[in-house]
């Protein structure tokens, strides 16, 4: 189905009420005495829109808006995760003292236009609507990462990003423009054919001869502006410092949330827009343009660079960043397969990731908020000073993101590295195991720091809020339950992988 | 009488445009000359389109995109020269060769 602007609307209601709320909660900050109410409704507000997309999953299928935004399994896969980062970041501010005094109205509507700007990347199937969602994500971003007034190190944060985003979107703007001219279109569906016209031979009136170098050229640009997005070497350089800088739950929302978008706005431009399928779980890079090879080299760079500089990181925020970047390089792996099994093992693992770095995050948020430090002498004997369950629950979430069983983790890089070794990629397979083992180095010293250091002798002692507990709580069970029964997360991912083309 | 202006013409004025833009980002030191020198990369891909859209096959497609980036361009822009004076007030300096506060 392919349905105009009026008949779409009834299908796009978690993001009308999306968009309801950014406005609303811009106005009510006017009248509100009790600034609290905000925050609850911004929470309420994305616990529905989560449950309305749930609702969607399973019905019709089909392009809104004239060919704009695709409805289908894979972006009611990805809306449903960025629905729940959205309601992470929500849960995480009501429980940070840094948010307490900001404005909480402008605050929470940021927050929501982040998330319904995520939703339209994960859906959009036109380079117009594509690049808006991308800049909308973006835009709002450089905002909220300088949103705390008086800092220092926010405002610092803010500029790098934008400075940074700006050149990788330009750089996309580009490339899409070379992408539009060969094409002669801006819909992906457009695209895909005369992409595959190319492969074929036939040169289609609008593809001139030659063309391979400029698709080349076109597709490492769109690269520049996705690779920002999702912290990729070389396009990596504002993560650390903006991670370090942003207010906490703004930096947890930046690491699962624009990072899962931009995933999914990679995967719709370069498989079905410009690869070919061949309808057995494979597919065809289009036109001999070998982008494949590429990206292997950019995973291994990515996750190697990631890994090695967290080693000396002793900024807990900084470090996490650090390992975000080496867990891009990891999704990496599953892109470059060229097949579904990898996809499957990329949303997978997107899944996981979600649940264990939002537990760090949210740990590292209850030590900043108990002793103003996020640094790791702030969880130095944790465990003997009356945190014994949130250090519990850290040590889930850091040996999961190591990768160690029976975490949901493993499973998640198990599935990830069997992709790569059924196309024989070995090279990329021996990197991707030896960058495991350096990560446990880096994870582990924070768990020895818990555990194995005393507390200073005039530590103060640790008292577990109970707001945040609650998440790292649920968290953590979900990472032990993941790990030994992972099958439904598998299948729900198995069965959203359906692109919807017209 | 001289050849007439083809596609050509206006994809090597975009091309020029983009490579000055990201010499001056990668050149300046002073914040609002990064920020200026983003925007000219904005616009050679808004030339690019704008001759693709005439000369080519998409057609008014691309002129559409291209009042659309313009309309981000100003948004960018805004938020920022916001971003910037925050940061001037607390410091009273716009080089971004003295922001070190973060690193490692």
């Amino acid at each position: 189905m392919n349905l105009s602007n009026i008949q779409s609307l009834p299908f796009s209601l978690p993001e009308a009420l999306l968009a309801v709320g950014v406005v609303g909660l811009f106005l009510l900050e006017l009248v509100v005495k009790r600034k609290a109410v905000l925050g609850e409704l911004a929470l309420v507000i994305t616990a529905a829109v989560t449950c309305l997309v749930a609702m969607q999953s399973g019905g019709q299928q089909g392009l809104l808006f004239s060919g704009m935004v695709a409805l289908d399994g894979f972006s009611i896969f990805f809306k449903l995760l960025l629905g729940l980062a959205g309601f992470g970041a929500v849960w995480m501010s009501l429980g940070s003292n840094e948010m307490r005094d900001e404005h909480p109205g402008e605050y929470y509507a940021l927050l929501l236009s982040v998330t319904l700007g995520m939703f339209y990347m994960a859906s959009a199937t036109n380079m117009l609507m594509a690049y808006l969602a991308l800049e909308f994500v973006s835009q709002v971003s450089y905002v909220l990462t300088g949103f705390i007034r008086g800092s220092r190190r926010g405002a610092e944060a803010a500029l790098k990003y934008l400075v940074y985003g700006g050149v990788a979107s330009g750089a996309m703007l580009y490339g899409m423009s070379l992408v539009y001219g060969l094409a002669g279109s801006l819909d992906y569906a457009a695209i895909s054919q005369v992409m595959a016209g190319l492969g074929s031979g036939g040169v289609d009136g609008a593809v001139v001869a030659g063309a391979q170098p400029v698709i080349y050229l076109a597709l490492v640009l769109v690269l520049a502006g996705v690779g920002y997005k999702i912290a990729m070497v070389p396009f990596h350089m504002w993560s650390p410092d903006v991670y370090e800088g942003a207010p906490l739950p703004v930096t947890a929302l930046l690491s699962v949330g624009s990072k899962a978008a931009g995933f999914a706005m990679m995967i719709r431009f370069f498989y079905p827009a410009v690869s070919a399928y061949d309808g057995d779980g494979n597919w065809l890079t289009a036109a001999g343009v070998d982008w494949q090879s590429l990206l292997v080299v950019a995973s291994m760079v990515t996750m190697t660079l990631g890994n090695v500089a967290a080693l000396r990181q002793d900024n807990i925020k900084r470090l996490l960043a650090y390992s975000s970047i080496a867990h891009a390089g990891y999704m990496l792996m599953g892109f470059v397969v060229m097949a579904d099994d990898g996809l499957q093992a990329m949303m997978f693992y997107m899944v996981v990731y979600y649940i264990m770095n939002l537990g760090a995050f949210t740990v590292l948020l209850m030590v900043l908020n108990q002793s103003g430090r996020e640094d790791i002498e702030g969880f130095k004997g944790l465990a003997w000073r009356g945190g014994a369950l949130p250090a519990a629950a850290m040590l889930i979430f850091m040996l999961s993101l190591a990768g160690l069983p029976p975490f949901a983790g493993f499973i998640g890089k198990f599935y990830l590295f069997a992709a790569i070794i059924r196309q024989e990629m070995w090279v990329l397979a021996v990197v991707g195991g030896l960058n495991s083992v350096v990560s446990l180095y880096y994870y582990a010293r924070i768990v020895r720091s818990m555990y194995l250091d005393q507390p200073a002798e005039d530590a103060p002692g640790f008292v577990a809020d109970r707001h945040n507990g609650v998440l790292v709580g649920v968290l953590a069970v979900a990472t032990l339950v993941f790990g030994v029964w992972w099958r439904p997360v598998v299948a729900l991912a198995d069965r959203s992988l359906s692109f919807f083309t017209g | 009488m001289p050849e007439a202006l083809g596609l050509q013409h206006f994809l090597l004025v975009g091309a020029a445009l983009f490579c000055m833009g990201l010499y001056c980002v990668l050149t300046r030191r002073n914040a609002i000359g990064i920020l200026m020198g983003v925007e000219l990369v904005l616009n050679a891909a808004n030339v690019n389109y704008i001759a693709f859209s005439r000369y080519g096959v998409g057609g008014v497609d691309g002129q559409v995109f291209s009042i659309f980036v313009i309309m981000l361009a100003a948004a960018e822009a805004a938020i920022g020269l916001a971003i910037v004076l925050g940061i001037y007030r607390r410091s009273g300096s716009i080089d971004v060769s003295q922001m070190t506060s973060l690193r490692g």
